[in-house]
């Protein structure tokens, strides 16, 4: 009897979420295709051209590593996610070939889930005590860490993505302007949505991941003012198994999709290629993130419907590092790798991105070098 | 004799089996075993690896009693993962807020997170004592709505304030923090380390040498039986989980007074799973759980050094869910047998069994 009543309870528990969340597709759905004609947003008065960039070439001065030591210690996921990770593991693939760094003179740790903070701490000490310098940590999730391993290094020159350790000399963050990069793909969206009606999948609810979601937002609505967006994230903030959960991207993209959505942005590690997966089978589009993922191998299956990627030059900064740490130069290093440096910006790869979309960007992404556009890096709501 | 057999035969036949089990899937995925096992032994000494197992073991151990209170009242306790993520918040939030003088500043936080544990298990316990709600379904549930709560509290606009990309709670002063034992390049052992003792032996007075842990025990083994000798089920169903609840609150407590002084995003996750394991290997005993606690703890520490010579680290994660998985069929094997032997040794006292029947 009582087994029958818990097995009850348990059924309708889950069917009423079901309903809940069937409900709640179906309203918006109905909003959003009734809203807007398939001809696509009513789009703002597009930016002023932007002046022809004067491309600065490399200043061309051969930098030898081939003395260097490098440790990375990425962030969970690792090399192989198709995004934040695997572009600083292309910066380190371009150190190897540019500066000549050894093979066997590097070494790659991952970080698990939900591990504690000693492990992160011994996975740094490892690599310090083996010889290596520079080391480079792969996520703000290794701040802490660093506060006490960096001091216990004083020769080792660290370096952290996504994050800073204060009053750590031997510390250099490497920070970029995610809302800046996230803003330009905004712009894509809302001129790639027929439907008006964009979606935005994040990781976990982060500060960090926070900062795509709001120049995303920004760059559609400067773009399309009507837009309507989509924007839910797989996971609470604590709970980082939302950047390696690809079946639950799937569900969340199919979610969105269902609602109205017609372009999807992804800001959520390894769990990007069930969005992906998603927006494929919703004949709908997928803006990709950090790496160039319309040539990830990782996600070749559904690389028809990626129109773009955020690049957030995870492997410049890695490799600029490197380099700089060869020539003994860090403070040649930019404060923050935003758009005025390329240390964000936006891919053209699979050839979705015409020529008048091109200049619109261009003329978007003056405006933000030159000050005009203030991207915020908090979402509004 | 025979009961020591029966109790710590069965672990180590685990540990072999799960050994072996390990070993073949490292050779089959083309490692050399003895290399990778090498290479887990000798990072103990390396670093502060073995400071942070025994700190470890400290955290599993009341992760471990917890689950293990509710066990001797057959009660799953699941939530043990949700009951210490809640108390670390509430308790880091209210450590940071307030100032007290050093030491009462410290016990008042780990008061509080006793509480909120207790609190927080306290909603699956009055469902289950007053509309039946199987704990299980409503522990696991909690846990979700833990995560969420925590995601909640420390959003910058609520108590947390943002450093860089993390989000903490506000720094708890010095006064509140519990000091440890340093050991220089070794690292420090977490003072609380001694709470995680003094729970255990708290837990076995409790449930051998009072009343309580008897009427506990004995509702556990049968609830009406306790009934008929005037024990209130409901009430020990209520108060096993709340000490529950209570225990669990205190999992954190090791780190956060002790190494972190805050609650931020890079708070662990799953000790209140690795509790359940680690439970079920020590048979809620104190001095099992004890054993399981430090394996669970080497594991997961020198695992980390599988990396290191090339060997993916998962291959920890396989041997502890093989442990816990044949510890389980051992009990059961080394039960049959030892009751199968005890019959046989019954019969031939009573001469009702041919001395021959070796075939039972």
């Amino acid at each position: 009897m009582r087994g029958i009543a818990v097995a009850a309870i348990a059924l309708t528990s889950v069917m009423s979420m079901a309903a809940c969340a069937k409900d709640s597709g179906g309203t918006s759905n109905n909003a959003g295709s009734s809203g807007t004609a398939a001809s696509g947003c009513k789009l703002a008065d597009k930016p002023p051209a932007a002046a022809a960039s004067s491309s600065t070439a490399g200043d061309g001065t051969k930098v030898d590593g081939s003395a260097l030591k490098v440790g990375l210690a990425y962030d969970i996921g690792g090399r192989g996610d198709a995004s934040f990770n695997d572009s600083a593991a292309a910066g380190l693939d371009k150190a190897k070939t540019d500066l000549g760094l050894k093979a066997d003179a590097v070494k790659e740790l991952t970080a698990a889930p939900n591990e504690a903070e000693d492990a992160k701490q011994t996975r740094l000490r490892q690599l310090a005590t083996e010889g290596y310098n520079p080391i480079v940590a792969v996520g703000f999730a290794y701040a802490e860490s660093l506060k006490v391993v960096a001091p216990q290094f004083p020769d080792v020159k660290f370096a952290i993505v996504d994050g800073a350790v204060d009053g750590a000399t031997n510390v250099t963050p490497l920070v970029f302007a995610e809302e800046q990069g996230s803003f330009l793909v905004g712009v894509i969206a809302a001129y790639q949505s027929k439907a008006c009606h964009v979606g935005f999948v994040g990781g976990v609810d982060i500060p960090l991941i926070q900062k795509f979601e709001a120049g995303y937002a920004q760059g559609a609505k400067a773009a399309a003012p009507d837009i309507k967006l989509e924007k839910k994230y797989l996971t609470p903030a604590g709970d980082f198994t939302g950047f390696q959960d690809p079946a639950k991207g799937q569900v969340v993209g199919q979610g969105q999709v269902e609602a109205g959505a017609d372009v999807l942005y992804q800001a959520a590690g390894a769990s990007g290629k069930g969005v992906f997966a998603a927006a494929k089978a919703g004949n709908a589009k997928a803006i990709g993130v950090d790496s160039d993922q319309y040539n990830q191998p990782t996600v070749a299956e559904s690389k028809d419907v990626i129109v773009s990627s955020m690049l957030k030059r995870v492997d410049v900064a890695v490799f600029d590092f490197v380099k700089a740490v060869a020539k003994n130069d860090l403070a040649s290093l930019p404060k923050v790798f935003d758009l005025k440096v390329d240390g964000v910006g936006y891919a053209t790869s699979g050839g979705k991105i015409d020529a008048d979309l091109a200049a619109v960007l261009e003329g978007y992404k003056a405006q933000i070098i030159a000050g005009k556009i203030t991207v915020s890096d908090k979402p509004s709501s | 004799m025979g009961k020591l057999r029966g109790n710590l035969l069965p672990p180590a036949l685990a540990i072999l089996f799960s050994a072996l089990l390990c070993g073949i899937a490292l050779v089959v995925s083309g490692a050399n075993p003895l290399r990778a096992f090498g290479a887990m032994v000798s990072q103990v000494g390396e670093g502060t690896t073995a400071v942070d197992i025994v700190n470890s073991t400290g955290v599993y151990y009341i992760a471990a009693l917890a689950v293990a209170i509710g066990f001797q009242m057959n009660l799953f306790n699941i939530g043990v993962e949700g009951q210490y993520r809640v108390a670390a918040v509430v308790a880091a939030v209210f450590g940071g807020s307030v100032a007290l003088p050093p030491g009462i500043h410290a016990l008042a936080i780990i008061l509080v997170a006793a509480v909120t544990g207790a609190l927080w298990a306290a909603i699956p316990a009055i469902l289950k004592v007053t509309r039946g709600v199987n704990e299980v379904i409503s522990t696991i549930m909690m846990n979700g709505l833990a995560l969420g709560l925590a995601a909640y509290l420390i959003r910058a606009d609520v108590f947390g304030e943002l450093r860089g990309n993390n989000i903490r709670t506000p720094e708890i002063p010095s006064s509140g923090w519990v000091p440890g034992i340093p050991l220089g390049s070794s690292g420090t052992v977490f003072g609380l380390v001694f709470l995680a003792a003094a729970l255990g032996i708290g837990y076995w007075v409790m449930m051998n040498r009072t009343r309580f842990g008897f009427e506990l025990r004995a509702s556990g083994e049968s609830s009406t039986a306790a009934a008929a000798g005037g024990v209130s089920a409901k009430k020990m169903i209520l108060v096993a989980m709340l000490l529950s609840g209570a225990i669990a609150g205190l999992v954190s407590m090791p780190e956060i007074l002790g190494r972190d002084h805050t609650y931020n995003l890079n708070f662990p996750a799953g000790i209140g799973f690795s509790g359940i394991a680690v439970a079920l290997l020590g048979r809620n005993h104190p001095g099992g759980i004890a054993l399981g606690a430090l394996l669970w703890a080497f594991l997961d520490k020198s695992g980390l050094a599988l990396d290191n010579v090339g060997v993916s680290r998962e291959i920890v994660t396989i041997m502890q869910g093989a442990i816990v998985l044949s510890v389980v069929v051992a009990y059961e094997v080394v039960r049959r047998y030892e009751l199968a032997a005890e019959q046989r040794r019954v019969g031939r006292q009573l001469g009702t069994v041919e001395p021959v029947g070796g075939a039972a």
